[in-house]
């Protein structure tokens, strides 16, 4: 099993101080090479599930298992680490550093998993996404569709076993849409890289093979 | 990518605020190092450990004076000491083991370099504790023999291009424009030093005497010797008068441009002894304790006065040369710690829109020590790069200052000085990158990831 998620509980504390509670996970699990695409309504609370798994947000209680281990149960430290190393991450909003270049961006993925940055391979993947031509530009010098590449390519940089894709093909169109799926899944495929990837595309959702829509198996109004 | 390298990229974003900051880090170093090495360099030329001699006797006036122009050779002397003095009161002291005659005030004509009148003697005396004078190989007490004989420094040498056997004529001192006839020739050149004799060009004594002007009008010379308490018989009297009248015409006769035949340098009239004045007597004791009871001695008649050759310099670059340098360093060091203000200031303001990027680079796996150090590293880059900056272009502004100061202070400057306490500004430097980077850092360290993502 590549993700296995048990009892994960994840509620905000609102301004007024009242509980509000988002996640409410018994089990879900991924295989590993699995490839399961994340349906749900706005606010139903899939971007806060994938930033549990990848540790960014901490779960109130309950585990997350990737590849045998317990995230939720390693330090902070650890956890970012583990986040680095073996986890691929395409935000909704791509997250890009203004401040660096696109093959930057690329290196800078690789720079904090402790493994050295290497170049040829940040070029090779940008050009991968069809962005050989467009290494040292901006994001700002970019279109959205060749951002959301750039996340891409940056996502796959350390090689990771698991990797979240947020609505990775919003904003673009058809033709683009179609291209970066191709790019995530192809990729995911020839490595045996488990995916998980929201959309609110029907379209897009129609084409995997495993469909989960979140509030099929999270009941947040259920109390602990 | 390094972290250095990681806060050099995300510099870029803001460059022109980092360039103004680094640059107001590099205006604070360049002035302290321009003072460090402006003082050391004043302190090198000033802070001679010792004289072959331990008394400098000189008429009465400041004692910072006398040791500025007797052994640097700086500014003008004070009123002469006549002959007789040197002579009667000084030779022939019981305690005194050596006295050198010495004058000053002239110049040459090229490059202004100041002329002594002494006699071989003086190259005998060690010009430092252990130094001895060095002509090329040769004992330069043998070479100061002909009354037109001179012997130049080092630096003179190098600058004015001269040579053994070249010829150069004086300017008399305060007179501008007044050129002596008598040339006088090269006959040796010492070896470097490291002290004020090296801008030094050392004459005969008695050719000096011998150049028209330097003799004192006899009436003058009279009144002198008695003021000074000498007896002087009628006779003597007589004798001094004849004497000056028969050195007068003698000037006349060149004045009328009686020049033809006569070789250049070639004349020299002996001068009589009450004519004769020296500007300082370089003495050294006997033994190093009767300096004290003869400069006690000197000092109680109101004739003359004694001096020690290294003493009152010391005093006042302590006292004086030194307080300013404080005051100037802690000035430049407040520069620098406003520029370090300035960094905080800078990289604190930055870090509201900054929230996002390193939000971006935790949810990448950075760590928050990680992207704390990034920060940092920031921080260090500005103060370091504006440092060496400062750094580079203190020592050139004293490379460019140095022919000025030279000029215009006549101290030797080596442009290419650096003072070893320019080191300290480095753990400064890195000292001060902490303190405006740490604060920034920390609120790098304490960012919420998940909630400045979605800013
Ligand atoms: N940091 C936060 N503090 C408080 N509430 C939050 C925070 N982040 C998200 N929420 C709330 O949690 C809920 C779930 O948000 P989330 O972003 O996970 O939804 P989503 O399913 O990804 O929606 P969308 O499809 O629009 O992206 C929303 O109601 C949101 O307002
Ligand atoms: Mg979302």
């Amino acid at each position: 099993m590549s993700l296995s998620i048990r009892n994960l509980r994840k509620s905000y504390i609102e301004p007024t101080g009242r509980r509000l509670p988002i996640l409410n996970v018994e089990s879900f699990e991924i295989a590993s090479a699995e490839q399961v695409v994340l349906v749900g309504s706005s606010g139903g609370g899939k971007t806060t599930l994938l930033n549990v798994i990848a540790g960014i947000t901490s779960a109130d209680s309950g585990s997350v298992t990737i590849d045998g281990v317990d995230v939720t149960s390693l330090p902070e430290a650890g956890r970012d680490r583990f986040r680095a190393q073996r986890i691929g991450y395409v935000f909704q909003t791509f997250h890009l550093l203004p401040a660096f270049t696109a093959l930057e961006n690329v290196l800078l993925g690789m720079s904090f998993s402790g493994r050295k940055a290497d170049r040829h391979r940040a070029a090779e993947l940008l050009k991968r996404v069809g962005l050989g031509q467009r290494l040292d530009h901006r994001p700002t010098a970019l279109s959205v569709g060749e951002q959301q590449r750039v996340a891409v390519a940056r996502s796959l940089a350390n090689s990771p076993s698991l990797l979240l894709a947020d609505e990775p093909t919003a904003n673009v169109d058809t033709a683009n849409q179609d291209h970066i799926l191709e790019l995530i899944r192809g990729a995911c495929t020839e490595h045996g890289v488990s995916l998980l990837m929201v959309t609110h595309s029907r379209d897009v959702a129609s084409r995997f093979d495993r469909i989960e829509n979140l509030s099929d198996f999270n009941r947040p109004e259920v109390a602990a | 990518m390094t972290l250095l390298a990681i806060a050099w990229k995300s510099m870029r974003q803001r460059s022109l605020s980092s360039l103004l900051t680094a640059l107001s880090v590099a205006l604070g170093v360049m002035l302290m190092v321009a003072v460090l090495v402006i003082n050391g360099i004043v302190s090198d030329t000033f802070r001679q450990k010792g004289t072959g001699f331990n008394l400098i006797i000189s008429s009465p006036g400041s004692d910072l004076a006398t040791v500025l122009s007797c052994v640097y050779r700086i500014g003008l002397p004070g009123e002469p000491l006549p002959w007789r003095f040197y002579e009667e009161d000084i030779l022939k002291n019981p305690a005194i083991e050596s006295a050198i005659p010495m004058t000053m005030g002239d110049a040459t004509q090229a490059g202004g370099f100041p002329i002594v009148g002494t006699t071989a003697e003086f190259f005998g005396m060690e010009y430092e504790p252990g130094k001895h004078f060095r002509v090329k190989g040769q004992d330069p007490r043998k070479l100061l023999t002909g009354p037109f004989d001179a012997i130049i420094g080092d630096r003179v040498a190098r600058e004015n291009g001269w040579d053994l056997g070249s010829e150069f004529s004086l300017i008399h001192g305060g007179m501008d424009d007044h050129v002596h006839d008598e040339k006088f020739k090269v006959v040796g050149i010492l070896a470097m030093t490291g002290t004020a004799n090296d801008k030094t060009v050392f004459v005969n004594l008695d050719g000096f005497f011998s150049m028209s002007g330097h003799d004192k009008p006899a009436t003058e010379a009279l009144k002198r010797l008695r003021d000074f308490g000498y007896e002087v018989t009628p006779q003597q009297e007589q004798t001094l008068l004849k004497a000056a009248a028969e050195l007068a015409h003698h000037g006349e006769e060149e004045a009328a441009g009686d020049h033809a035949g006569h070789e250049h340098h070639g004349h020299f009239h002996s001068l009589p002894n009450d004519l004769k004045e020296v500007s300082f007597i370089l003495v050294r004791t006997k033994r190093p304790a009767q300096a004290i009871m003869l400069t006690a001695e000197i000092n109680e008649g109101v004739r003359a006065m004694a001096v020690n050759p290294i003493r009152p310099m010391a005093r006042f670059l302590d006292n004086f040369v030194g307080s300013i340098r404080t005051v100037l360093l802690f000035l430049t060091a407040l520069i620098v710690v406003v520029a370090g203000v300035g960094i905080f200031v800078s990289i604190y303001n930055s870090m509201a829109d900054r929230r996002r990027e390193i939000a971006i680079m935790r949810a990448l796996g950075a760590q928050r020590v990680t992207v704390m150090l990034i920060i940092l590293g920031e921080s260090l880059l500005l103060c370091l790069s504006g440092g060496l900056l400062g750094f580079t272009l203190g020592h050139g502004l004293v490379f460019v200052a140095a022919p000025f100061i030279e000029s215009r202070a006549g101290i030797l400057v080596n442009p290419f000085k650096f003072e070893l306490l320019e080191i300290a500004l480095l753990p400064m430097l890195l000292v001060m990158a902490i303190l405006a980077g740490v604060l920034p850092g920390l609120a790098a360290y304490r960012t919420d990831v998940a909630s400045s993502l979605s800013d």
